[in-house]
This record gives structure tokens, C-alpha cells and sequence, in this order.
């Protein structure tokens, strides 16, 4: 039996491995075209991340907000909605809990900072609670919905930080730079290693992912917004009331999407600025489907997303690559990944897989 | 066109799925002209076997050989190639198009480019005509009936050029007049030399169309033979190994208490007419009462609205004297009703939870099982063993999705569920459709302990035995309200078929 078990991760981390490899590949062309060397490039992109003090902690910077975005995703998955909305739910999180951080600069941070959260766990879940309500009792489906309220999300963001929000500094000088003031230090998620930008957020983010397997898995709650996403004819009948269940997810997802601009607002930039998500609604979504829908699995799924976006960067920067290949690449790996689950979720042919790699034997009979 | 296929043989055919053996080491073989029952109980291998033969699983080990030669059926597409084709049990076609179009998707791999309607038409009438299959060719699919859906199928694979013919529970679905039909027609086929292999659990639909059987049980054959040497107690016997005898009530039940009251109740079905229209109807403690009907005639509606998951618009109906009228499902499972629904899949289980997390899902918001909203993993996992063992569960452990059981044990699943909950009034919608003689055995000596244990029970149903084998009285619904309602004594098949049509003139009922 544990052979087996053995035997099922080297086929997982394979599959993944031919995965990246194939999206590599075809990245590689892309490469070609623009005249560096592939092998090279792939050589920065993945090891020298892993080489460094810098590299290490800017792959954990990431992790921390893409973690809470999956965690949300999750959720909403869970309950049987696709919750494309994380963007927005972001945006909104990061302006309420940017005002709340400039309204009260001077509460103590261990007050202010959980209030910061809290703030943008309620922008984020009323964004997520609205597609939510609208699938609930208006029958719209939430893809439309989700991806709808990014726009308004981005547009009202944007406002408030170009107009009734932005740093008056900018102002007097005349810049207009479409950004908040800086938040007082009370409002800054703490250091954890000196000289580098990580921060307390990816503890945060960890305690937060064993809290929502516990509340998944382990109350009554939690099980009742599974039931209504895996069958809600079931749910029905044992009293579920699914409507309700529905907007419940998409509170808790967006909330957690809203957090992570939280995170992101008072960990790393100390401020609301135009480009605060850099993508993490959409890159959580794959952080999620990754970790296998599960909040431990998004834990690791998170890190490896954020190996990915730093050694790119750093790619960029050493091998000079323009940047839009480096998108076309991790838009390129996150297909591949996202379109390797059929090995994992069509058992006849994962059985023919396995045979063929002698990882299984035909006719087994150890498991009876 | 394939080559006949005068001789079929799958020989030393095994197939495993991980936690089970699905086939081991089966030998069978057919000739043209030939009809063979697959006979066996839910889980004993029969559709995973046809699946081989029709390419859609890989065997671990075996051979098949179509007229003396080898050949390896790796697709659904080589099988049609060798000439066989498959009737599944859920039907494959597309609704929103029409006869025509529908045979048309099969042949369109053939010609890509050219397709040509018309020749796809005449082939029909052509085969229709063979056969007395009458079909209009032009009629979109939902727009026939479940029956003739399935001539549909038949047609389709007729089509193709198949010559032999799996046929996959295909009375699951059909009314008796429409099983008739169709057997009439696969002994016309037979005798056109088409070979035909026919699936299922019904024991006096396999005794009345084939010539041999082969019983599979656990995965193995048990027994090959001429149908005709055996009765079907015989059959019912080596499907199951033992000896299988549906239980009767003995004594007419002596309660006069009433513990479920439907006073005058009017509801709405999902087209929007009256589903309940002025029903009226009570069940005392420790008796079991049969609603009758053809389906559609507001049984769902009945069993939804006593359940609180449908709405009443007028009436009431009370349980121990208490109004439950229009209450939340919540609050009704609370007061202590039961209930088996009609679709075990979907509705009494959750098919993608653990058999553990489905056996707690009325009570998962109680004490012992969950203190304040955090579930008491160690006392559910306890109370879930137990009811396996007591309920005799057949599952690799208690983490084994719902969804891959048995349909015999999905329905324990619920019953353990239900029944353990110590109800005082259950709702029995269809429990032993679609299953195997020896779940249904099961099924209706729990409902018979269930009653005697002083539990009142309303046991909705299309099959006559099953309502004459173990209720008290026999109510018939027609068109939303109750017909009749007779006494175990006085009820037989014939009164119950005239009130089921509609038909309540004592002069017709002899």
C-alpha cells in the first residue's frame, strides 16, 4: 500500500515535470525568435531564484498574497462557483483597508493592523457577495458576473486613487501619480528577515490556509457549503438552504482575495498604488486548481507559482528578454498545468500511463 | 459492412479496478441467431465485461475472438468496425436534433465531408421496415418517449452495421407494454440472424427472451446453461448464491393512531398545473401504505411537499397532530420523518462525499456527532463503522465515495441514514427500483422491521408486487388525488391496473 502511494507521487510530480517541460519547450521557440539562448534563460529562470537570500524571500513576497487568492478560489470551488472575480475582490480589499490604515494612522498595530485586515476581508466579500447574491436569487451566472465586477473594481479603484484618495504630496508637487499616500508605520506588516521585502504575511497566509481546511473539514458549516457545491439537490433535502450557502462561499472567497490587498498594501508597498494585484486574482485560480482545490495543497501550489514569477523576472533582467515573452511563457506553463489535470482525473488513462512506466503492474492485486 | 460475426468468444477475460476485481478470469461465447442473458446482481461485473467487448475498457487479461480469430477491440469505433454495437443503459443521443440527425453523428466518422441526410433517411425506413421498429425519422428526441428512444438506439446501431448487439438494462427505463414490445423485437432480430447480448437483473424479462444465460456474480461466472432448464427462483438463486424469497406481511397491521395526516393538499408541479390536486390521505403508526399510480401523477410532488422541499398551496398535513404544513426541511427531518427519495443518486446522497460523510448527513449538526459547529471526527467515525457492519454496506472502508457503490449499496447507505435516526414516519419513494433481487429482499425486510417497530410508512411505487408483497392498504393516485385506497385483502393486480388508468366504475372491476 505504500508503495502504491510512492508509486502515485512519482506520477504526479512526473506528469507535472513533462508539464512544464513541454510549455518550456514551446517557450523555447519563442526565445529563439527573439534571439537568446533558451537553455540559458531557463538556467537563470530556475535556479537562481533558488540560489539567494533575495530570490527565496521574493519567491515567499508572492506566495503570501497568490496563497490567499487560492484559498478563496478554493472555497468558492468547493461550493460549486467559479469565482473569476479574485482581481476585483483584490482591488476593493486594498482600498478599504488602505483607508482604514490612513484614517486611524495612529492605533497601535497590533489594533490597526488586524483592523486593516478585517477591512479588507469585508470590501473583498461584499465584491465576491455580490456575484454571489446575483447567481443566488438572480439565476447570472458568476463568470459573467465575477468578471464584470473586475472593471467596475478597477475603474472605482482607480478613481479613488487618482481623485478623492491620492497622496496629497502628489498634488503639491504637481506629479500626479495615481497613488495613496504612505501609511504610517503602524500599518506595516512586520519584517521577517532583515533586508528583504518578506513580511509576516505569508504566516498570516499559512495560519489562514490550516484555518480554512479546518473550517472546510472539520465543522458543520464547512460541510454544508461543501454539500451545497458538490450536490445541491442533496443539500436541499437535508434543509441546506443552498441559496444561502452561495453567497456564504462567495463572501468567504472574496474576503480572502480581499486580504490578500491587505497584504500586498501593508507588506509591500505600504500604500494603494495602480498595479497592487500584478494578476494574483487570475494566477490564484491556477494556484488553486494546482493544489488540488485543497487549502494544504495551495499552501506548496503557491510557492511553486511564486518560483515561477520570480525566476522570470530575474530571467528578464539577466538574460534581457522582453517582458512580454516572459508573460507568453507563464501564461505558456500555466496552460500546460492547468491541462495536465486530465492524467490525473481520467483514471483509465492514468492506469494506461502507469502501466507503461511500470509504475503499476497489469492485473495487480495488492488492494483487496 | 463488417463480416457476420457467427462466433463470438471472450476468453479467460479479466479486469480490475483499483479495490476491485470487476472481472476474473470470465469465458463466454456466443453464435448468430443466438440471444444471451447476462444475469447478475448489481457490482457483479456485467456492464464492465460489455465494456471490454466494446472497446471501452482495456482487459487485464483475455482474449477476444470474433469467428475464430483474434482481434483487439482498443475503441468503441473498432468495435462497430467488427460489427458490434452497444446500447447503453442511459440513452447517447442529442436531444435537440432530430431522428435522422442523430443516426447521422455515428455514420458522420465514415464520410466526413459528404453527408447526406437523404441516404441516412432511407437507411432508416429501410431498417425500420426490417424490423417493425416504427420510428418517424423526422420527430426531434424530446419529443419521444423513453420507449421509443430507445427503438432510436436500436436503429442507430442497426445503422452503423452492427451484428451484434449489447443491449444494457434496457427495460430499466420502459413501461411493461414497451418491455413486450421490445423483446418481440430482439427475437426478430435474433432470427435475422443478428446475435444479441442482453443485460440485466430482471429475471422474467431474461427467461422470456433468451436462449442461454450466463449468471456472473462477485466478478466470476457461476453458471452457463439453456434458459429454459431453470425456473427464475432458480435463476434468482445463482445470481445471488442463496435462496431468495421476498418478503410478505404476514398480519394486517393493528394500528389506529394516526402519525402522518394529509388533509386536502394542493400543490404545484413544475409545469405550473396543480401536480396535488385536493389530496387527502392518512397513515397510521406501524402500517405501511402503498400509493400506486403511473409515474407523473404527483408522486414526486406528494413525497416533496411532505418533506418541506415542495411548497403547498392550500391544505394541511399534520404529523402526531402537529401542523407541519409548509415547514422547513430542516424542521420537518427534526420532527422525526424519514425519507427515501426517489433519485438515490442525487438527492439521498451526496455521490462525491465518503459513505462516512453521507451516512451523517441528516445528523451532522447534532450532538454527539458535531459540538458547537466543529464535527466530532472520532464519534462519527465510530457511528459510520457501525452502521456499515449493521447495515451490511459493502464498501472498501467508510472513506469510499458514495458514488462509486453499488446501487444496492448506495440504497443501504440511505436506509442505514434513515432508519437510524429512529423516525416515526418514513417516506419510501421507489426503493428497490433498479435494484438486484437480493437489495430488494433487503430493502423490504428493513421497511417490515421499520413497521414493526410502530414506524408509519408511505411507500411510493409503480411495481404492483412490490406494493402487494408488504403494504397494509394500497391508495392509488390518479392525476393528483386518490383514486381509492384497498385493503391488502381485497387488493389484486387487476383492480389496481383499472384505478392506476384512471378507471374507478365497480362495474369494470370484476
Amino acid at each position: 500500500m505504500k508503495n502504491k502511494l510512492y508509486n502515485e507521487t512519482i506520477y504526479r510530480v512526473l506528469i507535472i515535470v513533462i508539464a512544464i517541460f513541454s510549455a518550456l519547450f514551446v517557450g523555447a521557440i519563442l526565445l529563439l525568435i527573439a534571439k537568446t539562448n533558451p537553455l540559458k534563460a531557463y538556467y537563470v529562470m530556475f535556479t537562481e531564484p533558488l540560489s539567494g537570500k533575495f530570490g527565496l524571500t521574493e519567491i515567499l513576497v508572492r506566495a503570501a498574497p497568490l496563497m490567499l487568492v487560492g484559498l478563496g478560489i478554493a472555497i468558492a470551488f468547493r461550493s460549486g462557483i467559479i469565482n473569476i472575480g479574485g482581481e476585483g475582490q483584490i482591488l476593493i480589499g486594498a482600498i478599504f483597508g488602505t483607508f482604514i490604515a490612513l484614517t486611524f494612522p495612529n492605533l497601535p498595530p497590533y489594533i490597526l493592523l488586524p483592523f486593516v485586515f478585517i477591512a479588507s476581508f469585508i470590501g473583498g466579500a461584499i465584491w465576491g457577495g455580490i456575484a454571489g447574491w446575483m447567481k443566488a436569487y438572480l439565476s447570472v451566472n458568476e463568470i459573467l458576473s465575477t468578471i464584470m465586477l473586475n472593471y467596475i473594481a478597477f475603474q472605482v479603484y482607480m478613481y479613488l486613487i487618482r481623485g478623492p484618495m491620492i497622496d496629497p504630496k502628489e498634488v503639491s508637487y504637481g506629479t500626479g501619480v495615481p497613488q495613496t499616500a504612505l501609511l504610517s508605520k503602524n500599518a506595516w506588516l512586520v519584517r521577517i528577515i532583515p533586508a528583504s521585502r518578506l513580511h509576516a504575511g505569508i504566516i498570516v497566509a499559512v495560519i489562514l490556509a490550516i484555518l480554512v481546511y479546518i473550517f472546510l473539514w472539520k465543522t458543520t458549516i464547512g460541510y454544508k457549503l461543501r454539500a451545497a457545491g458538490a450536490e445541491a439537490k442533496a443539500a436541499k433535502y437535508i434543509g441546506v438552504n443552498v441559496k444561502n450557502y452561495l453567497v456564504l462561499a462567495m463572501l468567504l472567497s472574496g474576503g480572502f482575495a480581499g486580504m490578500a490587498g491587505a497584504i500586498e498594501v501593508c507588506g509591500v508597498h505600504h500604500r494603494g498604488l495602480e498595479s497592487i494585484s500584478a494578476g494574483y486574482g487570475f494566477s490564484g485560480i491556477v494556484v488553486a486548481l494546482f493544489g488540488g482545490l485543497h487549502p494544504l495543497g495551495i499552501i506548496p501550489a503557491s510557492a511553486i507559482f511564486g518560483l515561477l514569477i520570480v525566476g522570470a523576472d530575474m530571467m528578464q533582467r539577466s538574460v534581457t528578454v522582453p517582458a512580454s515573452i516572459i508573460l507568453a511563457i507563464q501564461g505558456l506553463i500555466i496552460l500546460a498545468i492547468v491541462s495536465s489535470q486530465i492524467f490525473f482525473s481520467n483514471i483509465a488513462l492514468k492506469e494506461k500511463i502507469m502501466i507503461k512506466l511500470k509504475l503499476m503492474k497489469q492485473g495487480d492485486k495488492d488492494d483487496s | 459492412m463488417s463480416e457476420i460475426i457467427r462466433k463470438l468468444e471472450m476468453r479467460k477475460i479479466t479486469k480490475k479496478f483499483p479495490g476491485v476485481l470487476a472481472c476474473n478470469n470470465i469465458d463466454i461465447h456466443l453464435k448468430s441467431g443466438e440471444i444471451l442473458a447476462l444475469l447478475g446482481e448489481n457490482g457483479a461485473g456485467k456492464t464492465t465485461l460489455m465494456n471490454v467487448l466494446f472497446g471501452l475498457y482495456q482487459p487485464e487479461h483475455g482474449d477476444i475472438f470474433i469467428n475464430d480469430k483474434k482481434v483487439i477491440i482498443n475503441s468503441p469505433s473498432t468495435a462497430f468496425k467488427y460489427g458490434i454495437g452497444m446500447v447503453h443503459q442511459h440513452f447517447m443521443l442529442v436531444p435537440n436534433l432530430t431522428v435522422v440527425e442523430n443516426v447521422a453523428l455515428g455514420l458522420i466518422g465514415k464520410r466526413i465531408l459528404k453527408l447526406n441526410l437523404s441516404e441516412v433517411r432511407d437507411k432508416i425506413l429501410e431498417v425500420s421496415k426490417l424490423y417493425g421498429l416504427s420510428v418517424n425519422p423526422d420527430a426531434y428526441i424530446w419529443q419521444l418517449s423513453v420507449g421509443e428512444q430507445q427503438r432510436v438506439e436500436l436503429i442507430k446501431v442497426l445503422c452503423l452495421g452492427a451484428n451484434l448487439l449489447i443491449l444494457d438494462e434496457p427495460t430499466a427505463a420502459l413501461t411493461p407494454q414497451e418491455t413486450d414490445e421490445l423483446i418481440i423485437l430482439l427475437k426478430k432480430m435474433a432470427e435475422n440472424d443478428r446475435s444479441i447480448i442482453f443485460i440485466s437483473h430482471k429475471l422474467n424479462e431474461v427467461k422470456a427472451v433468451s436462449n442461454r444465460v450466463c449468471v456472473l456474480r462477485t466478478g466470476s461466472l457461476v453458471y452457463e446453461g439453456k434458459t429454459k432448464e431453470h425456473s427464475v427462483s432458480a435463476l434468482a438463486e445463482k445470481m445471488a448464491g442463496r435462496e431468495i424469497s421476498m418478503p410478505t406481511l404476514k398480519q394486517k397491521s393493528k394500528g389506529t393512531t394516526p402519525i402522518l395526516e394529509i388533509d386536502n393538499v394542493f400543490a404545484k408541479g413544475s409545469k405550473g398545473t396543480m401536480a396535488l390536486d385536493g389530496f387527502s390521505l392518512t397513515v397510521n403508526k406501524g402500517e405501511i401504505v402503498g400509493i400506486a399510480g403511473v409515474s407523473g401523477n404527483g408522486q414526486k410532488e406528494l413525497a416533496d411537499v411532505i418533506n418541506g422541499i415542495g411548497h403547498i398551496e392550500s391544505g394541511k398535513i399534520l404529523l402526531n397532530s402537529e401542523e407541519i404544513t409548509n415547514r422547513s426541511p430542516q424542521k420537518i427531518i427534526n420532527k422525526g420523518i424519514g425519507y427515501i427519495p426517489e433519485d438515490r443518486i442525487h438527492e439521498g446522497t451526496i455521490p462525491s462525499f465518503s459513505v462516512k460523510e453521507n451516512i451523517i448527513m441528516k445528523d451532522y449538526n447534532k450532538p454527539p456527532l458535531s459540538k458547537n459547529l466543529f464535527l466530532q471526527n472520532k464519534i462519527i467515525e465510530d457511528y459510520s463503522l457501525e452502521l456499515i457492519k449493521n447495515f451490511d454496506i459493502r464498501c472498501p472502508n467508510n472513506k469510499t465515495s458514495c458514488g462509486s457503490l453499488s446501487g444496492g449499496n448506495v440504497q443501504k447507505v440511505i436506509l442505514a441514514r434513515e432508519l437510524s435516526r429512529k423516525p416515526e414516519m418514513l417516506i419510501a419513494s421507489y426503493p428497490i427500483r433498479g435494484l438486484d433481487i437480493g437489495a430488494a429482499e433487503y430493502v423490504h425486510e428493513q421497511l417490515l422491521e421499520a413497521r414493526s417497530e410502530n414506524i408509519g410508512i408511505l411507500l411510493i411505487s409503480e411495481e404492483l408486487d412490490e406494493l402487494l408483497d408488504i403494504c397494509d392498504r394500497i391508495a392509488v393516485i390518479y392525476e393528483g388525488k386518490i383514486l381509492d385506497i384497498l385493503d391488502r385483502d381485497i387488493a389484486t393486480k387487476s383492480k389496481l391496473g383499472l384505478l392506476m388508468a384512471g378507471i374507478k366504475d365497480e362495474k369494470q372491476v370484476i
